[in-house]
């Protein structure tokens, strides 16, 4: 299995916004299987560097291999940018997201939202994709709902259907920003579960989140980032159980 | 009934005429739009420039002055190149400013104007997640644009867009002033030939209410078409 290509690797990533240094030299490698959680208080820059992993925000140094394949950069007057936007484009294929307001397109049904990408970006044909999609929403849940808007249907609700979107990518990283920071406490346990059975099948999951116990059960190594660096970063039982820095401590003790 | 003094089949062909150039014009000015709006939204800032040059200088000016000064200077201009490709090259070749194309062109122009602002307003209210996610599932530009940004889009777009249709269809009566025998032109014949204007300039506002309510019906049912997925609320 050596000679498997890594599914995501990312190094030394700097970004800055104006003359504020938000992402300080982040790294890291995604292996099939791993979840990674990427914890940290607000403003810790994690959010920024899930979303620097699909170049939805162009970061000004680091590298991104996607598969074994590097993306390329060229530098412009605008700052760096890819070298290559069909190159992005197949990347981001690779790549889904799930993201904190769910981003349900507004004027398709969940049905639709589904087979979208794979019908118009993979090119499956509509009948083959319908097919998947239907088993998709059936896994989530969301079966009875396939034909429903998403103004229709509770954030929980939506939140399952953006993941069977990101499903039917058949993803090779699935990144997660706060799926579940947008939902009432009583919805955020049947999303959760979901990503469950996702880490437990294999997949490989990258994660923002603020849910302490869903990093402590499921992960595979647990960041920890303040102000744009690594503060601490391991497996779960280390990282949350026994952590070493001052700050991981406050962030991780009780609140009041 | 009505008496039309035999202007009937002429009326009738006028009503066709001041359709097809409000159609067209239509077409032309929502095409002029998406370039303005997109123009307008570029990070180029020679294509902001250009965008915001077009939309001052129509939407300042009359359009009765517009479309005399295109017209007429347009023929002038054309006028002036062919006689210099005479002298130059002996080329001698006559273009004559059709007056339908100019009528087109003109009201196409000073619509373009008004849509663009209509659109660019109507992008910007396009929740930018909405894009984002089309962006992270690995669409390209257009197919963003074609299946999420131009949808979206003109569920803000409509209302503006019926209003400046409206305004568009009654501005075509200015063509008249041309030379283009649309039904006012036809009409203001009839009158002053007859010596009844009440009549004709009856029917003429008749045809024009009749055509707006027939497209009000039709906005009413694109507006629909664009709303689904959102809720009444909303």
């Amino acid at each position: 299995m050596a000679d498997t290509p890594i599914p995501l690797e990312v190094r030394n990533i700097k970004k800055r916004f104006g003359d504020t240094e938000v992402l300080k030299g982040l790294s890291l490698q995604a292996h099939k299987g791993d979840v990674i959680t990427l914890i940290g208080a607000s403003g810790s820059g994690k959010s920024t560097f899930l979303r620097c992993m699909n170049l939805l925000e162009q970061p000004n140094e680091g590298e991104l291999i996607v598969h074994g394949e590097p993306i390329r950069f060229k530098e412009t007057k605008h700052g760096r940018e890819p070298a290559d936007w069909k190159q992005v484009v197949a990347m981001r294929a690779k790549l889904s997201m799930v993201f904190q307001s769910f981003n349900l397109w507004a004027h398709m049904t969940l049905l639709e939202n589904v087979i979208e990408a794979p019908v118009h970006v993979l090119g499956k044909s509509k009948q083959e994709a319908t097919a998947h999609a239907r088993q998709l929403l059936e896994r989530v849940g969301l079966g009875e709902r396939a034909d429903y808007y998403p103004a229709q249907l509770s954030g929980g609700q939506q939140q399952r259907g953006a993941i069977a979107r990101a499903l039917a990518m058949d993803p090779e990283v699935m990144l997660f920003d706060e799926p579940t920071s947008a939902l009432d406490p009583e919805l955020v346990g049947d999303v959760l579960k979901v990503m469950r059975d996702l880490a437990e099948e294999g997949r490989t999951m990258i994660v923002v989140t603020h849910e302490m116990a869903f990093a402590r059960d499921v992960s595979t190594q647990v960041i920890y980032l303040h102000q744009g660096q690594v503060e601490e970063a391991g497996p779960p039982e280390q990282v949350l159980g026994n952590p070493r820095s001052e700050r991981l401590k406050q962030f991780l003790a009780p609140k009041h | 009934m009505i008496d039309l003094h035999g202007y009937g089949p002429r009326l009738f062909e006028g009503a066709l005429i001041t359709v097809e150039l409000a159609v067209l014009s239509l077409l032309l000015a929502v095409v002029l739009g998406l370039a303005t709006a997109t123009a307008k939204m570029s990070r180029h800032w020679w294509l902001h420039r250009l965008g915001t040059l077009y939309t001052t200088l129509i939407r300042g000016v009359p359009d009765l002055v517009l479309m005399m000064l295109l017209f007429f200077g347009g023929q002038i201009g054309i006028n002036m190149f062919t006689d210099w490709l005479y002298y130059q090259f002996d080329v001698d070749i006559f273009i004559n400013v059709n007056e339908f194309v100019a009528g087109v062109g003109t009201i196409g122009l000073i619509f373009g104007a008004y849509m663009g602002e209509t659109f660019r307003g109507a992008f910007l209210a396009v929740d930018s997640g909405q894009i984002e996610a089309g962006r992270a599932y690995g669409m390209s530009h257009w197919l963003v644009f074609r299946r999420i940004r131009f949808p979206q889009m003109m569920r803000h777009a409509l209302p503006g867009l019926s209003n400046n249709w409206m305004v568009l269809l009654k501005t075509t009566a200015l063509v008249s002033v041309i030379g283009l025998s649309d039904m006012v032109r036809v009409a203001a014949e009839a009158s002053k030939a007859t010596r009844e204007p009440f009549t004709f300039m009856i029917i003429v506002a008749v045809i024009y209410l009749l055509i707006a309510s027939v497209s009000e019906w039709g906005f009413a049912r694109l507006q629909k078409r664009y709303d689904i997925g959102y809720g009444e609320a909303d």
